[in-house]
């Protein structure tokens, strides 16, 4: 089965349907960070107010809080793993954007990724175990 | 600047005019990165909390010293900046206000929410403190 295209281009039938052409990549980067851009818009407003709400606030306070409100704990979850995703995809398009020694670049990448799951996974951990009970 | 091949470079900032929305759109990415540094503190404050009472009250010494302070008005600002212009950017990518008068009233607008925002915030918080 050969197509119109196939006979004019040396890509593959494959490649053209992706229509992603040399870069490899599309627009999946663009598209998660405004897609996580915008579940920020809430996140990020109830988080100042829940900080705001517990300024001073001593360890007693602070977990009876995350403890007693599946509501907060699942804000504080959400707002942690979304940042840290939308802070990596962000970094990481700086980093391609003045980091130009290819090891560099990609050694940079792979630190900022690896560090930013680490701490959101400890951030999420740690959210848990105050919520089902230090 | 040589780029090793004879490919043209665009021009360098040097050569442009000033204009409010190039300062505004640096500090969107400034403010980015400064925030990304904020989470470190968001993670040892968590982490502090789950840790025990002595770990926390470290963290919220920390907070709550000259520094500490600073540091949070500081972040504050920039996560209400970026925030703001971080709309901005959404409506402009519906493909709207994307025009030169709409793209200095959005700077106007961001500029002074952020102020705003962050003055109300910290006049909340130390009423409430």
């Amino acid at each position: 089965m050969t197509s119109q295209s196939s006979s004019k281009s040396l890509r593959s039938p494959l490649a053209e349907a992706r229509g992603l052409g040399s870069s490899k990549y599309g627009t999946e980067h663009w598209w998660h960070q405004r897609l996580s851009a915008l579940a920020l818009i809430p996140l990020s407003i109830w988080f100042v107010i829940a900080v705001i709400a517990h300024l001073g606030a001593d360890y007693a306070q602070f977990t009876a809080w995350l403890k007693g409100s599946p509501f907060s704990a699942i804000m504080m979850i959400l707002t942690v793993a979304v940042t840290f995703h939308h802070a990596q995809s962000g970094v990481q398009v700086v980093i391609e954007d003045y980091v130009h020694a290819e090891w560099a670049k990609v050694a940079s990448i792979i630190a900022v990724k690896f560090l930013s799951f680490a701490l959101a996974a400890a951030c999420i951990f740690a959210v848990l175990k105050i919520s089902f009970g230090a | 600047m040589a780029n090793g091949s004879s490919r043209p470079l665009s021009p360098h900032l040097q050569v442009y005019r000033f204009q409010w929305t190039m300062a505004l759109s640096i500090t969107h990415r400034i403010t980015g990165v400064g925030l990304v540094l904020g989470t470190l503190l968001l993670s040892w404050w968590l982490i502090a909390a789950a840790t025990g009472p002595d770990a926390f009250a470290r963290a919220q010494n920390f907070i709550g010293s000259g520094l500490g302070l600073l540091l949070l008005f500081g972040w504050t600002w920039a996560l209400f900046y970026h925030l703001a212009n971080g709309i901005r950017h959404l409506v402009w990518d519906t493909g709207y206000a994307l025009d030169l008068k709409n793209a200095e009233l959005g700077a106007y607008i961001v500029a002074g929410a952020s102020l705003a925002l962050t003055i109300l915030a910290w006049i909340v918080g130390l009423a409430v403190w």
